[in-house]
């Protein structure tokens, strides 16, 4: 069990600098992040594009803000969980214990969520019975191929997973290949191979067809698939796979016991603190009269949740407010010579 | 979409605000509308085979500019945005 004065949940901008400002007051904390890189939407939605509004940089991408944001990190010692999802809450006597998909467990009386939209999860298909067979016939991510060997799989999607997948599949299983047009948007080289297969027989080809309905009794026997011209096909199938990409979802943060207003959760603008004590949220995820999805509200947002965290972490202490540029104390955190 | 969003309208989400990178406010074009509106550019129907249940109508409304041409257009959302 790993103890820390405050748990960030989220390693987009306002995650990193969150972490900042609990360091210079003299907390330590760790961060988790379902992606497996530092960065959030900054990265993973749009690392080329450039940001105009961060104050005292007229430009900069997504990328370099947070090259920037990890460098102002750099005196400091912070462990980053990364690929790991939050899924578990529980008040403890004075703490909440926190558990990751990966069995992490943290114990700490602050948990700052810096979450964005959310974490990146898999599309899933439309029919609401593919619930039942998700993880056991239907998957959106392959875990183990061996599984398919010798059965029938139906691919959907039109990226470079589907192609991939049909083409590495096609070699031991059955494989029927479904997308909802004509055009495939992945690699022109693995789409000429799935057209090799296809002429080969390895693979079927169905396109403008979408999954219309899946069919059995506990195992998934068929699947009914619906072309834009309202034709009907019964496919018989063992598993079904999806790639349609990522969406940003709430997640498990939906079951925690914090009010949500739609995609985000509801804070007081003094400590940004939840209806839950000790849970703050900062960012984009949180929401007030008039908030402001700017990543300079997060920073604002994660400099005082910081000083929030203090008194639950150091209930014995007085927090005292000093000056990067006059305090010693922190230009010993910072590892800086003072004058 | 910049409508939708800044007069709270539920249904159309726009995770990614408005930068064609996450398929949250896709709507479907009435027939009548769907020829009259600028044309798809590179990358909405890639983005749109990730929307929830597309079909030949689909749009994303952040890539629809509204002018006056425009007055009177008719939009339907689907059941869910993901």
């Amino acid at each position: 069990m790993i103890k820390t004065d405050a748990l960030i949940i989220g390693a987009g901008p306002t995650g990193l600098f969150t972490a900042h400002q609990l360091k210079l007051i003299g907390l330590d904390c760790e961060i988790v992040d379902n992606l497996d890189k530092i960065g959030g939407q900054c990265i993973e939605l749009y690392p080329d594009k450039p940001i105009y509004d961060i104050p005292a940089i007229p430009e900069c991408t997504g990328e370099e803000l947070t090259n920037n944001l990890i460098n102002q990190l750099k005196p400091f010692d912070i462990k980053f969980h990364l690929s790991e999802r939050v899924d578990e809450v529980k008040k403890i006597n004075e703490n909440w214990e926190v558990k990751t998909n990966k069995g992490t467990i943290f114990l700490t009386p602050n948990i700052i969520i810096a979450g964005g939209v959310g974490s990146f999860e898999p599309r899933k298909f439309a029919p609401k019975e593919c619930q039942k067979y998700e993880d056991k016939s239907i998957f959106y991510s392959i875990k183990d191929k061996t599984i398919f060997s010798g059965k029938t799989v139906s691919i959907f999607g039109g990226g470079d997973s589907a192609l991939d997948w049909a083409v590495e599949l096609s070699s031991n299983s059955k494989v029927n290949l479904v997308h909802r047009r004509d055009e495939f948007r992945g690699a022109k080289s693995t789409l000429d191979k799935v057209y090799e297969l296809e002429k080969a027989g390895k693979i079927n080809l169905f396109t403008k067809y979408q999954l219309k309905a899946v069919k059995g009794n506990g195992n998934l026997k068929s699947i009914d698939i619906l072309h834009d011209n309202k034709d009907l096909k019964t496919l018989e199938t063992d598993f079904v796979l999806g790639f349609f990409g990522l969406i940003m979802q709430l997640g498990p943060i939906a079951n925690w016991g914090l009010n949500i207003d739609k995609k985000t959760i509801t804070v007081d603008t003094e400590k940004f603190e939840t209806n839950q004590k000790g849970i703050y949220a900062v960012g984009d995820i949180c929401s007030y009269p008039g908030k402001l999805k700017l990543i300079l509200s997060g920073f604002h947002e994660g400099a005082l949740a910081a000083r929030a965290c203090f008194k639950l972490a150091r209930p014995n202490e007085k927090y005292r407010f000093e000056f990067t540029t006059s305090s010693k104390t922190i230009k010993n955190r910072l590892g800086v010579k003072g004058d | 979409m910049e409508g939708a969003i800044q007069n709270n309208i539920p249904g159309i989400d726009a995770d990614c605000g408005g930068s064609m990178a996450c398929a949250t406010c896709h709507v479907y074009v009435k027939e009548e509308w769907f020829n009259r509106i600028p044309k798809k550019e590179d990358g909405e129907e890639d983005m749109l085979d990730m929307a929830f249940e597309p079909n030949k109508f689909s749009r994303l409304s952040c890539q629809i500019t509204v002018t006056d041409d425009l007055d009177g257009l008719i939009v339907q959302l689907p059941s869910k945005q993901a």
